[in-house]
C-alpha cells in the first residue's frame, strides 16, 4: 500500500481549513465551493477504502506506521478496522453533507468553514489513530471548533453552552489522560493494537486495571453520552448551529462509544466483564430515562438532542452485552444513529430556519407549506423508533437480540426487555412531535412560509438513500462491521 | 588552569552588555542598540551550540559546571532574551531615556541566568541569583509611573528577604556539611547516618529555607505574593521577562542542588519530594482558582504563571520519587520549561502589541481583537489553548511528558489533581479567547505591531507548533541534557 490514503483524508479538510483560513480575499462563495471540494474528495476515498477493504480479514488494514516521538515511544499510527471504516465514512459523509447544510451561513464565513473543516480532521483522526497519545491528540482538538463554532454561530444562550461543552469534555479528558498515563507506564507502550494483544495481565502488575479502566471509562463516557453526565449534550445541542448540531449528534458521540469499543473492551476484557451488570443498567437507565425526558420537551432541537442520550443507551447495552452480535449492533448503531439524528437535526433546522419558531406548541400545521420537510422529517423519525427498512430497525434489532442471549451476564434478558421500552416511548415521542410539527390545523402565520429548495433536497436525498439502503440490505455493513468485532472476541475469549 | 573558551558564552554577552551602554553614546537611534544585542545574544548562542556534546567539564575548583544540562539552559535564556528584545523594539519608545540601560539590564540578567544554570557551588549560586535578581529590580521599575514603582519596590524588599532566607538555608547546610560545594555535600551527607541527620535537624531546616528562597524566584505557593502586582505594574516585555527566565531560572538551580547534592540517600530525596508534591499541589491550586476572577490579563497571566510553577513542581516531586538513574522527571521538567517559556513569550508578545495600542490591560478591552488583529488574536488563543494544555500546542506535550514522568513514578494522585486543575484553567483561559472572538469590538481601528515584535511573536508560535506536533527532537536534547550532570 504505497498511498497513504488515511493520511490524505483525514488532513485533506485541515488543509482546505488553512487555505481558507489565510488566502486573502476569498470570497464567501468560493469559500463555500473550496470546502465541499475539500470534504467531498475525502468521502470519495473513504467509499473507494470501504469498497476495497478485505471484509475476510479481521486485520487492521490501510495501515501506516511512523515513529513520531522515540523518548516516549509514541508512533504516528494508523489504520482502520471493521469498526472504525463505517465510522469514518460516517464522519467524512456528515462532513460533506454539512457544507451544503452550511451552504447558508453569511456570517463570517471565513472562520466558520474553517472550524467545520478542522472539526473534521479530528474526529477523522479519532476512528483512524492506533497510537493511544495520537487517539487523544486528535480527541482534544476537537475541543477547539466546537467551542468556536457554539459560540460564535449558535442562538440562544450559545457561550454559556459552549463553555458547558468545554468543561465537561476536559474533565472528562483529564481523568482519561490520567487513565493513557496508567496504561503506558504499565506496558510502556502507547499502542492500542501492542496493548490489547499483551494482554490484561501485564497491566495488572503494577496497577489495578479496573481503577485504569474507569479512568478511561469516565472519559468516554462524557463523550457518549452515559447518565448523568450528560447534561452538557441538550445545552450544546439547542444552542449549537444546524451543521454543527448535525456533527455533534452523528459522529462527535460516537468518539465515545468508539473508545468503549476500542480501548475498554479491547485492552481490559476481564474488567469490562466484571462490571458488565452495572453498565447494562446504566444503558438501560440511559435508554428510559432519556426517552422519559424527550416526552416533556417543548424546544425542537432539544427534543432530538435528549432522543440522542436514549439511543446511545443502546449502544452502551451493545458494548457491555459482550456477545458478537450485539458488538455488531452497537456499531451499527453508531452508524445508523448517526445518519437518522443528522437527518433529524437538518430537518429540525430548516423547520426553524423557514418558520423561524421551534417551539413546539406554537408549531404545527406546516405539512400544507413544507410538504418535501414534512415528509422526509416523517421518515427520519420513522427511522429512529426503528421501522423496518430502515436502518434503524437494523442496528436495534442486532443490539436486543445479541444482548438478549449474550450469556455476559446473569439476569441480562430482564435488563434487554426493559431496554425495548424504550422503543416503545420513543415511538410515542418521535410521533408526537411529527404530529405537533406537521399536522392539525394550518395556522396562518405560517402561510409565507417556503419548503426546502434545490440544494436541501439534494442532501436530504442522500441521507434517506443512506438510511433506506442500508435498512434494506443491511449486510453492506454488518460484512466490515463483522470483520471488525472478532479480533474483539478473541480477545474476549468468547 | 583555566579554559576560558568554555566561559565564551558568558563573557560574549558581558562584553555584549558594555558595548551596548558605550554604543548608547554613539547612536541616535536606539534600535542599532537591540540589533547589537541580538548579535551578541546569537554569538554566544552559537558558542552554547558548538560545546553541545563536549562532555561534562567543571571549572574554578568546581564552581562552575559545564554540562548538557547548563547548556541547555543556556540556550534557552539565549533564546529568551533575544525574543523579549525583539518584543521591546516598539516598547521602549515609551521609556524617554536610559533604553542602552535597558537592552543591558536584560542582558546581564541574562548573564546572571546563564550562570544560575551552570553553577555548582553554594556561594557561586547566590552570587549569580542575586545578579539576576538586581538586574530585574530596575527592570521592573523602568516605567516610572507609580505602579511600576510600586512593583520594583514590592519585588526589591520581598526579594531581599528570600535572598536572606535562601542565604540562611545555605548557611545552615554549610554548617551541617562543612561544604559548600555540590558534589561534596553531597559526599558529606551519604557518609552520615539517618540517626545523625534526625538527632540535629539543621540539615533539614537548611533545605526547607532554600526551598523558601528559591520558591520565590520560581513563583511557587506560598512565596508567590509578589507575583500579581509587580507582573502588572512592570513593563510588559518585562513582565514576560520575569515570568519564564527568571522561573526557569530558578527550576533550573533547583534541579540541580536537590538533585546534585541532596539527591541521596532514597529517604532524604523521598522527603523533599513529597514537600515539593504537597507545594506543587496547593500551588496549581491556588493560582488557578485565584486567576478565575481576574480582570486584569497581566495579573491574570500572573496567577497562571503560579499556577504553572505547580505543574512543573509535579516534575521536581518526580526527581524525588525517581529511582537513580530515571531521568523522565528531569527531562520532562526540562522540555516543559521549554514550552511554557515560548508559550508565555508568545502570550505576553501578543498582549505587548494589543496593549500598546488599547493602553489598557482590561480583558475587557480584548473584545472583537479578532476583528482587529486577526493574526494577533489567532496566535494568543494559540498561547492560551497551549497553556491549557490542549493539542496542538506545546503545552501539551509538555504536560503529557511531565505527568508520565509522575505516574511512573507512583503519583497518579497527584497527576489526577493536576489534570482536573487543566479543566479549571480552561475555563479563564478560554474567557479572554471568548472576549476575543465573540464579543464586539468597541472601534474597527486596527492595530498596529512593530516588524520586529511580528517577527518574534512568530517564532514563539512556530515554536509552540513544533514543540506540540514533532516534539521529538527537543525531548531528545531535553533528555540528554537531563542525563549528563556534572555533579
Amino acid at each position: 500500500m504505497d498511498f497513504n490514503y488515511l493520511s490524505t483524508i483525514i488532513f485533506l479538510p485541515a488543509v482546505g481549513a488553512v487555505l481558507i483560513a489565510f488566502v486573502p480575499g476569498l470570497s464567501g462563495r468560493l469559500i463555500k465551493w473550496l470546502s465541499a471540494i475539500f470534504t467531498l474528495v475525502p468521502l470519495g476515498l473513504s467509499i473507494y477504502l470501504f469498497a476495497i477493504f478485505d471484509r475476510a480479514s479481521g486485520a487492521i488494514q490501510f495501515e501506516e506506521k511512523l515513529s513520531w516521538i522515540p523518548a516516549i515511544n509514541a508512533h504516528y499510527h494508523l489504520g482502520v478496522d471493521g469498526i472504525s471504516l463505517p465510522l469514518v465514512i460516517l464522519m467524512a459523509l456528515l462532513g460533506f453533507l454539512v457544507v451544503l447544510i452550511s451552504w447558508k451561513i453569511d456570517l463570517r464565513p471565513r472562520e466558520y468553514f474553517a472550524w467545520l473543516l478542522l472539526l473534521e480532521t479530528s474526529i477523522l483522526g479519532v476512528f483512524c489513530s492506533l497510537d493511544l497519545l495520537l487517539f487523544f491528540l486528535f480527541w482534544e482538538i476537537e475541543v477547539i471548533p466546537m467551542y468556536f463554532l457554539i459560540s460564535i454561530w449558535g442562538t440562544g444562550r450559545k457561550e454559556y453552552s459552549a463553555t458547558k461543552y468545554v468543561i465537561y469534555t476536559l474533565f472528562g479528558s483529564a481523568f482519561m489522560l490520567a487513565g493513557i498515563l496508567s496504561l503506558y507506564f504499565a506496558t510502556g507502550s502507547l499502542s492500542m493494537v501492542e496493548i490489547a494483544q499483551g494482554g490484561l495481565a501485564m497491566v495488572q502488575s503494577v496497577i489495578p486495571a479496573a481503577g485504569v479502566f474507569w479512568l478511561l471509562f469516565i472519559g468516554f463516557a462524557v463523550k457518549l453520552p452515559v447518565f448523568p453526565l450528560h447534561t452538557w449534550l441538550p445545552d450544546a445541542h439547542t444552542d449549537a448551529p444546524t451543521a454543527v448540531s448535525v456533527v455533534l449528534a452523528g459522529a462527535l458521540l460516537k468518539m465515545g462509544g468508539y473508545g468503549m469499543i476500542r480501548i475498554c473492551v479491547s485492552i481490559f476484557p476481564d474488567v469490562a466483564r466484571e462490571f458488565a451488570l452495572i453498565l447494562i443498567i446504566l444503558a438501560v437507565v440511559n435508554v428510559l430515562y432519556g426517552a422519559a425526558v424527550t416526552m416533556r420537551q417543548t424546544d425542537l432541537k432539544r427534543m432530538i438532542a435528549y432522543s440522542s442520550v436514549s439511543h446511545m443507551g443502546y449502544v452502551l447495552l451493545g458494548i457491555f452485552a459482550l456477545s458478537q452480535v450485539s458488538l455488531v449492533g452497537a456499531t451499527m448503531q453508531m452508524f445508523s444513529h448517526g445518519i437518522i439524528t443528522g437527518l433529524l437535526f437538518a430537518m429540525a433546522g430548516l423547520v426553524m430556519h423557514n418558520s423561524k419558531e421551534r417551539d413546539l406548541r406554537k408549531l404545527g400545521g406546516l405539512a400544507r407549506q413544507m410538504p418535501v420537510i414534512a415528509v422526509v422529517f416523517s421518515v427520519a423519525g420513522l427511522a429512529s423508533l426503528g421501522l423496518p427498512t430502515t436502518s434503524g430497525f437494523a442496528a436495534e434489532f442486532l443490539v436486543f437480540v445479541g444482548s438478549f442471549t449474550s450469556t455476559a451476564v446473569v439476569g441480562i434478558k430482564l435488563w434487554t426487555l426493559l431496554g425495548v421500552l424504550g422503543i416503545v416511548i420513543t415511538a410515542g415521542y418521535i410521533l408526537w412531535m411529527l404530529q405537533r410539527v406537521f399536522y392539525g390545523p394550518p395556522q396562518d402565520k405560517f402561510n409565507k412560509v417556503k419548503d426546502a429548495d434545490i440544494l436541501e433536497r439534494v442532501y436530504m436525498f442522500v441521507f434517506v438513500a443512506v438510511i433506506m439502503g442500508v435498512g434494506i440490505y443491511p449486510a453492506i455493513l454488518t460484512d466490515v462491521i463483522q470483520a471488525g468485532v472478532m479480533p474483539v472476541m478473541r480477545l474476549l475469549g468468547g | 588552569m583555566l579554559n576560558f573558551e568554555l566561559l565564551a558564552p558568558e563573557l560574549t554577552l558581558a562584553a555584549t552588555a558594555i558595548v551596548v551602554i558605550l554604543l548608547d553614546f554613539v547612536f541616535k537611534r536606539k534600535w542599532w542598540l537591540a540589533a547589537v544585542s541580538i548579535i551578541g545574544l546569537a554569538v554566544s548562542a552559537g558558542f552554547t551550540v558548538s560545546m553541545w556534546g563536549g562532555g561534562s567539564v567543571a571549572l574554578f575548583n568546581n564552581m562552575l559546571a559545564v554540562d548538557s544540562f547548563a547548556l541547555f539552559f543556556k540556550l534557552l535564556f539565549l533564546v529568551i532574551a533575544a525574543l523579549v528584545i525583539l518584543a521591546s523594539a516598539g516598547y521602549v519608545a515609551k521609556f524617554r531615556r536610559f533604553q542602552g540601560e535597558y537592552y543591558a539590564l536584560v542582558l546581564l540578567s541574562a548573564l546572571g541566568m546563564m550562570l544560575m544554570a551552570a553553577t555548582s557551588e553554594l556561594i557561586s549560586i547566590y552570587l549569580a541569583l542575586e545578579l539576576t535578581s538586581i538586574s530585574l529590580y530596575v527592570l521592573v521599575g523602568f516605567l516610572k509611573d507609580s505602579k511600576s514603582t510600586e512593583a520594583a519596590l514590592k519585588y526589591l524588599l520581598l526579594g531581599a528577604v528570600a535572598s536572606a532566607v535562601l542565604l540562611f538555608g545555605m548557611a545552615l547546610v554549610f554548617g551541617f556539611t562543612g561544604q559548600t560545594q555540590l558534589g561534596e555535600i553531597a559526599g558529606a551527607i551519604q557518609g552520615m547516618s539517618l540517626a545523625g541527620v534526625l538527632s540535629s535537624p539543621g540539615l533539614i531546616a537548611g533545605m526547607v529555607l532554600m526551598v523558601a528562597g528559591f520558591g520565590f524566584k520560581v513563583a511557587a505557593v506560598p512565596f508567590h505574593m509578589w507575583v500579581p502586582d509587580v507582573y502588572e505594574g512592570a513593563p510588559t516585555p518585562i513582565t514576560a521577562y520575569l515570568s519564564v527566565a527568571s522561573k526557569a531560572a530558578g527550576f533550573a538551580v533547583l534541579l540541580r542542588v536537590f538533585y546534585s547534592a541532596f539527591g541521596l540517600p532514597t529517604w532524604l530525596s523521598l522527603d523533599w519530594g513529597m514537600l515539593f508534591a504537597i507545594l506543587a499541589a496547593v500551588g496549581m491550586t491556588l493560582g488557578n482558582v485565584v486567576a478565575l476572577p481576574q480582570t486584569n490579563i497581566k495579573r491574570m497571566l500572573g496567577y497562571s504563571s503560579i499556577a504553572q510553577a505547580g505543574y512543573l513542581m509535579v516534575g521536581l516531586a518526580t526527581v524525588g520519587f525517581a529511582s537513580a538513574g530515571d531521568v523522565a522527571g528531569r527531562s520532562g521538567l526540562l522540555f516543559f520549561l521549554a514550552s511554557y517559556a515560548l508559550t508565555n513569550l508568545g502570550a505576553f508578545i501578543a498582549i505587548i502589541a494589543i496593549s500598546s495600542k488599547l493602553d489598557s490591560d482590561l480583558i475587557s478591552d480584548y473584545a472583537g481583537m479578532a476583528k482587529r488583529a486577526p493574526l494577533l488574536a489567532l496566535a494568543l488563543t494559540l498561547c492560551l489553548i497551549s497553556l491549557i494544555g490542549m493539542p496542538p500546542a506545546a503545552g501539551f506535550m509538555a504536560k503529557f511528558y511531565i505527568f508520565s514522568g509522575a505516574v511512573q513514578n507512583g503519583l497518579l494522585w497527584l497527576v489526577i489533581i493536576a489534570v482536573i486543575n487543566s479543566v479549571i484553567s480552561a475555563y479563564y483561559y478560554l474567557r479572554v479567547v471568548k472576549v476575543m472572538w465573540m464579543d464586539k469590538p468597541a472601534s474597527r481601528a486596527k492595530v498596529p505591531s512593530p516588524a520586529a515584535l511580528r517577527v518574534a511573536l512568530a517564532v514563539s508560535c512556530l515554536g509552540v507548533l513544533v514543540l506540540g506536533i514533532v516534539p521529538g527532537f527537543v525531548m531528545k536534547l531535553a533528555e540528554m541534557a537531563a542525563q549528563m550532570f556534572a555533579f
